[in-house]
């Protein structure tokens, strides 16, 4: 019989070789004489070991990694095709510490099965859910998703059941689900991830979304630098098609939902969920002014449920196991888990799905295993391009919302990129206005004039133009931008300005008395801002 | 996929746009999916498009070059037969992207937002390609590269086919 051998088809396993690995393992395979067939898993997310190869033997999936093209002809030579012994040899992936200390809820079978096997997925408890959610009348299903403790995983922390609650309770006029897939966040790549390694979970969470709402129509927002989920979520929503998954007359349950794929077009503020309705409306993409929340004026006019890529994915296993199986993990009023992703300059990076509430120091080290480089940790940023910079002194912080929050940050779609001591915190300070400028929408002045005019201050500080003077006006700058922008971006952008400031001010040419005025949560003290700045709401 | 195919425009006339803008017509949001498959056609949107997609979408001139024109993604000139875009963005910049892009700069000869005048190379910057775990990150074309050294770029860059790189 022919030995399963899996080669990841994750566009991160591919941009270190894994198309080409593929290929030398079934040439040499077919030279030898010897019968495999080849599988493209997603990736478990060990990335120090990608391309992973794994090989199916009656003692469990042994992985070697990594494993470049020049070690193939190697591993045949070691009669890898048993799981035998060899320099790249990892052991049963399994029980590799790194994946076995998780808590795999979201992500089970993300890089376990074939991605576009519907055959596979079902074998793995796939469609459970739906079929449980068929038998529920809406209300229950709205109910369970909201007693799951479920918050949204796209950054805001917004709970599932009420979003869902408002949708379902509004008009029944035509009524949309929209998949946020636009993760632009740098860091942050467990989007990806999901809907390369196993898309069937996103559109089961979605139709589960789409019956509880009484949705006939459902969009996935996905960025266009992601072509190969665009090309995994093609080929599993084409199957579900096929065999009555999405359609009409969902398994025979009179209950139709068609769902399509809309590509962006590199813009970073399409990830803001009004700007995406408008993208989705094939328009600028534009920032809308709330209210209307999008669950009751949302895509089209329309009541919409906007939820992120992992919120979705995580619907199917609460319908599967029920709300207390899921609400039971987690810290606090974070419930569940989250799969944090940990980049930048760090040793071991890759995802890491755990319940709320592990600590920083623990992903940064216990998992990251420190830098890349071997030098000090000088800076960790979490939550994305707009989330603070805290310094290895405050890595003891717990990783839910709320722990976050009380130091000023955000948890935001759980990245975590890791600066060594080379980092120069007042270049990223400058580079989060920079980046403000380049992405902006335009709708508003805060951000759109306030982050050009922030970079040219840092540049005037770095250089030590009136400091003084430019630390004062950069001040009422993140104060305006913080209370006077339409969304996030403008009013997040001060964060990791103000967390750089607070943290790094040598870096800047500062004293930690020049920034003062930054409170340890990283609030600008009310009585420092200069009268013709915005107060506080 | 080849890194050529990121430029495969050439003998397009404005009736296949014309068919290409009717495939949308009734699409409700048709215009970025439209805009797409122009792209992907000619390799940009050209000028001369922009009338025949307003007609047919039931817009104003004005109103699809306001499109086109906000998305980083919608080119309205030929792009270098290979497109390389190189990740700006934070994680890639903690594994040394900026040093990176300096030094594509040079190779290139050309800066972010650049064609050579050769037509062989456009310069990109991207912000985030999802491979942050294999930071610093680019694109080639289609063809996205993780963990890329100076010594790995150039590498890449001698590996395309033959006469791609060249006039």
């Amino acid at each position: 019989m022919a030995t399963t051998i899996y080669v990841p088809r994750d566009s991160s396993a591919i941009s270190l070789g894994a198309d080409a690995v593929a290929d030398a393992i079934r040439a040499e395979a077919s030279r030898r004489g010897i019968e495999i067939k080849i599988v493209r898993n997603g990736s478990r997310g060990m990335f120090s070991h990608e391309p992973m190869v794994e090989v199916a033997t009656a003692g469990g999936r042994v992985a070697y990694g990594p494993v470049t093209t020049g070690d193939v002809a190697s591993m045949f030579d070691a009669d890898f095709v048993s799981g035998s012994e060899h320099q790249l040899r990892i052991g049963v992936a399994e029980k590799i510490p790194y994946l076995k200390s998780q808590t795999r809820l979201t992500f089970a079978r993300a890089g376990v099965i074939d991605p576009v096997s519907l055959d596979d997925y079902v074998a793995h408890g796939g469609y459970r859910g739906l079929r449980r959610a068929l038998d529920m009348n809406p209300e229950n299903i709205i109910a369970e998703v909201a007693k799951s403790g479920l918050r949204g995983r796209g950054g805001a922390g917004f709970p599932t059941g009420i979003k869902w609650k408002t949708a379902f309770d509004a008009p029944p006029t035509p009524k949309y689900v929209v998949c946020n897939a636009d993760e632009g966040d740098s860091g942050t790549f467990s989007d990806r991830m999901l809907m390369e390694g196993d898309p069937f979970t996103l559109i089961e969470g979605m139709t589960i979304a789409a019956i509880a709402i009484g949705a006939r129509r459902g969009y996935i927002y996905l960025r266009s630098e992601y072509p190969h989920a665009n090309r995994a979520l093609g080929e599993a929503i084409a199957t579900a098609y096929a065999k009555n998954y999405l359609g009409d007359d969902i398994l025979g349950s009179k209950k139709s939902f068609e769902l399509e794929v809309r590509l962006g077009a590199g813009a970073y503020i399409c990830g803001e969920e009004t700007a995406m309705l408008e993208s989705i409306e094939g328009k600028r993409g534009m920032v809308r002014a709330k209210p209307p929340i999008p669950a009751i004026e949302g895509l089209f006019g329309k009541p919409t449920i906007i939820n992120n890529v992992i919120s979705f994915a995580t619907v199917p296993i609460i319908m599967e196991r029920g709300a207390e199986f899921y609400r039971d993990f987690g810290a606090g009023t974070s419930r569940g888990t989250i799969p944090l992703q940990l980049a930048g300059n760090a040793k071991n990076p890759g995802l890491i799905e755990k319940p709320m509430g592990a600590t920083l120091r623990e992903i940064v080290y216990d998992y990251g295993g420190g830098t890349a480089s071997g030098k000090r940790v000088r800076a960790v940023q979490v939550g994305g391009p707009l989330g603070a910079y805290f310094p290895e002194s405050m890595l003891d912080v717990t990783l839910d919302y709320e722990a976050i929050a009380a130091r000023g940050g955000i948890l935001g779609h759980g990245g975590i990129v890791v600066f060594d001591e080379t980092a120069d915190m007042a270049q990223m300070a400058r580079y989060a206005m920079e980046f403000c400028a380049i992405e902006s929408c335009g709708k508003c002045t805060p951000c759109r004039i306030g982050s050009m005019r922030g970079t040219e201050v840092i540049d005037d500080i770095i250089n030590k133009r009136r400091s003084r003077e430019n630390l004062e006006i950069l001040r009422d700058l993140c104060d305006t931008m913080k209370y006077g922008s339409l969304c996030l971006l403008g009013g997040l952008t001060p964060l990791p300005v103000l967390s750089a400031l607070k943290f790094f001010p040598e870096d800047f040419g500062l004293d930690a008395a020049d920034v003062d005025f930054i409170g340890p949560d990283l609030t600008i003290s009310a009585n420092a801002v200069t009268s013709n700045a915005i107060a506080p709401r | 996929m080849s890194a050529e195919h990121s430029n495969n425009g050439g003998g397009w006339d404005l009736q296949e746009i014309q068919k290409i803008a009717e495939r949308f017509a009734d699409t409700p949001g048709g215009l970025m999916p439209l805009l797409h498959a122009v792209q992907e056609r000619v390799g940009y949107v050209p000028s001369e498009a922009v009338p025949i997609i307003a007609r047919t979408m039931n817009l104003s001139r004005a109103e699809v070059h306001g499109v086109i024109s906000f998305y980083h993604d919608f080119k309205s000139a030929p792009q270098g037969r290979n497109v390389i875009r190189v990740c700006r963005a934070e994680s890639c910049q903690a594994m040394g992207a900026v040093e990176l892009a300096s030094h594509i700069q040079r190779r290139l000869g050309i800066g972010f937002g650049q064609t050579s005048k050769d037509g062989a190379f456009t310069l990109e910057p991207v912000f985030c390609l999802g491979n942050c775990a294999c930071s610093p990150a680019i694109v080639v074309g289609e063809d996205i590269y993780g963990r890329v050294s100076k010594e790995r770029f150039d590498e890449i860059i001698a590996r395309l086919n033959p006469g791609v790189g060249q006039s």
